[in-house]
């Protein structure tokens, strides 16, 4: 087992406008993202966010090397709910997962 | 051909002065630049204000007009003022006037304003114009009349409008980041999917390049595509750069809904044209069966004010829940007994989980932590004086009743920072239209010295 930011070259979340979140899974080369694209569970990610798995949208992009999450926010942007305006944070929850 | 010269991502966000006179020197047929974003939250749609400073923007802007005024081409700016809000459009409109009274400078200005009529968006909404797009909240006629701002998208159409005004400037209000690099191109023809992807991919500058910082970028657009040049000494873009930037604050990496219709990017080739220009063919644009543009909208929902305690005691920073949940319940108890109207408490704790909150299962605690009480109150008066009764809690309060009483670490008299009113974003919703400009207004006006 190993960190997905072990294999990953980066992981980043930001908004898609003030409803949605997006989470980009750059893998660098084509063995890491078949690595990372094969053993990452859509259910793994859905469990992060306490959400179905039914609501996660994913794109595993081979030309790019990145796998793709989106989701509506957590929390609306910048609701008395929200703990982070740009959404930046949330890739780190997948960081520590173990691939 | 159409070039469009791109300066920045944002004005007034800066850029590399020597790409911009570079791309000058390329003599391109439009100078377009985004002003907006809803990215830094609802504060400034719902109050109507610009987040960057306006001595920044004026400089930039001057810089802009100048680089206008030599190349003789038009300048467009997109969502004037950060939210795109018809006060934010007239700030800059301000700005502009007073640039070109100090410089002595003739302009044709068109002003395009995006503002809705809360009253015509309630009709719009029973008579079935208003849907929802996913994940969008529920609305109703009383949120509709709630809104401080409403405003709608423009596209490509409605600054085709304001260019066919012979403007030298265009100053408009929320618009797609996309629709005033776009516009040009597709009013002379070039292929519309290369127009659309194009502009999605020079919308942030320089980001889709190797050299962000950089800033300013030449998007060249023709009959089959479009090929973008970073004016950067040092930037490149590539296949992977340019392709990669569909990604960026896009729900799908391969469809972009605008005014109209949609853009698809799955059949895009990407080639390199040499180690620094990419081409970029095959993209199609997909007309809808309606005009549709989205909305935005921001309400305000209470006045907020903050106060933050630093708890360094090793016993403290070990219970710091206990103390919390014991601060929140006797403060709640108490504020509730001494005054009217609704109001909350909630203690954050920075250090803990304040930046994931229950999502963050793995975190840890170090040897300090940051408290931070967040009053949201319906008036003003209301968060401050919450805020007042909690301070001696963060100040003073002990974890069992029989110890000596603690002191914390304020680090500001007083503690309290009242944060004023806040807003939320309430409509992700798309508005049905006949004609583009049925829910724009277009203004033109000489400046004269």
């Amino acid at each position: 087992m190993t960190r997905l930011a072990d294999i990953a070259d980066k992981i980043r979340s930001k908004n898609a406008g003030p409803f949605w979140l997006t989470i980009d899974i750059f893998c660098g080369e084509p063995a890491a993202f078949a690595r990372v694209s094969t053993a990452l569970e859509t259910e793994t990610v859905a469990a992060l966010f306490q959400i179905s798995p039914d609501t996660l949208k994913r794109f595993d992009l081979a030309d790019l090397n990145v796998v793709k999450f989106s989701l509506p926010r957590p929390n609306v942007q910048g609701t008395p709910a929200d703990r982070d305006m740009h959404g930046a944070s949330f890739a780190n929850l997948l960081a520590d997962l173990n691939v | 051909m159409v070039k469009v010269l791109i300066p920045s991502g944002a004005l007034g966000l800066g850029y590399d002065r020597v790409a911009l006179a570079h791309g000058i020197t390329l003599k391109p047929d439009i100078i377009a630049i985004d002003g907006g974003s809803t990215d830094s939250g609802p504060h400034y749609l719902g109050s109507g204000t610009s987040k960057y400073s306006r001595n920044s923007t004026k400089a930039e802007w001057r810089e802009l007009m100048a680089a206008r005024a030599q190349a003789g081409v038009p300048l467009v700016v997109g969502t004037a003022g950060t939210c795109g809000a018809d006060d934010a459009v007239d700030w800059l409109v301000e700005i502009t006037r007073e640039i070109a009274a100090e410089t002595g400078e003739s302009l044709r200005l068109a002003v395009l304003k995006s503002g809705q009529d809360n009253q015509a968006m309630v009709t719009a909404l029973n008579a079935g114009r208003i849907t929802p797009l996913p994940a969008a909240p529920e609305i109703s006629d009383d949120l509709l009349l709630d809104c401080t701002n409403i405003v709608a998208l423009a596209g490509a159409e409605q600054i085709q409008e304001a260019l066919n005004t012979g403007a030298d400037i265009i100053i408009a209000g929320r618009t797609t980041d996309t629709a005033i690099i776009s516009a040009l191109p597709l009013a002379r023809g070039c292929h519309a999917g290369g127009a659309w992807h194009g502009a999605k991919i020079g919308e942030c500058g320089a980001l889709a390049t190797t050299s962000p910082n950089s800033g300013t970028i030449m998007i060249a657009f023709d009959a089959e595509g479009f090929t973008m040049t970073p004016m950067g000494a040092d930037a490149r873009a590539t296949p992977r750069t340019v392709s990669a930037h569909m990604l960026y604050e896009n729900s799908d990496p391969h469809i972009l809904y605008e005014p109209g219709g949609y853009l698809d990017v799955r059949g895009a080739t990407y080639t390199a044209l040499n180690n620094r220009e990419v081409r970029v063919t095959g993209s199609d644009w997909i007309v809808s069966d309606r005009y549709t543009v989205k909305l935005e909208g921001a309400r305000r929902v209470g006045f907020q004010t903050v106060s933050l305690v630093l708890v360094r005691d090793a016993r403290y920073v070990e219970n710091i829940r206990t103390w919390c949940d014991d601060i929140q319940a006797k403060c709640t108890a108490k504020a509730a007994a001494r005054v009217e109207g609704k109001f909350g408490i909630e203690l954050r704790l920075i250090g803990v989980d304040a930046t994931l909150g229950p999502l963050d299962t793995a975190h840890r605690i170090g040897t300090e932590i940051g408290v931070m009480g967040i009053i949201t109150a319906e008036t003003e008066a209301l968060s401050r004086e919450v805020a007042k009764m909690l301070n001696p809690y963060l100040l003073h309060h002990p974890l069992t009743e029989h110890e000596e009483m603690p002191t914390f670490a304020f680090p500001f008299s007083p503690p309290e920072m009242p944060r004023g009113a806040i807003y939320e974003f309430c409509l992700n919703h798309v508005l049905q239209i006949d004609k583009p400009m049925d829910a724009f207004r277009l203004t033109v006006e000489d400046i004269t010295p």
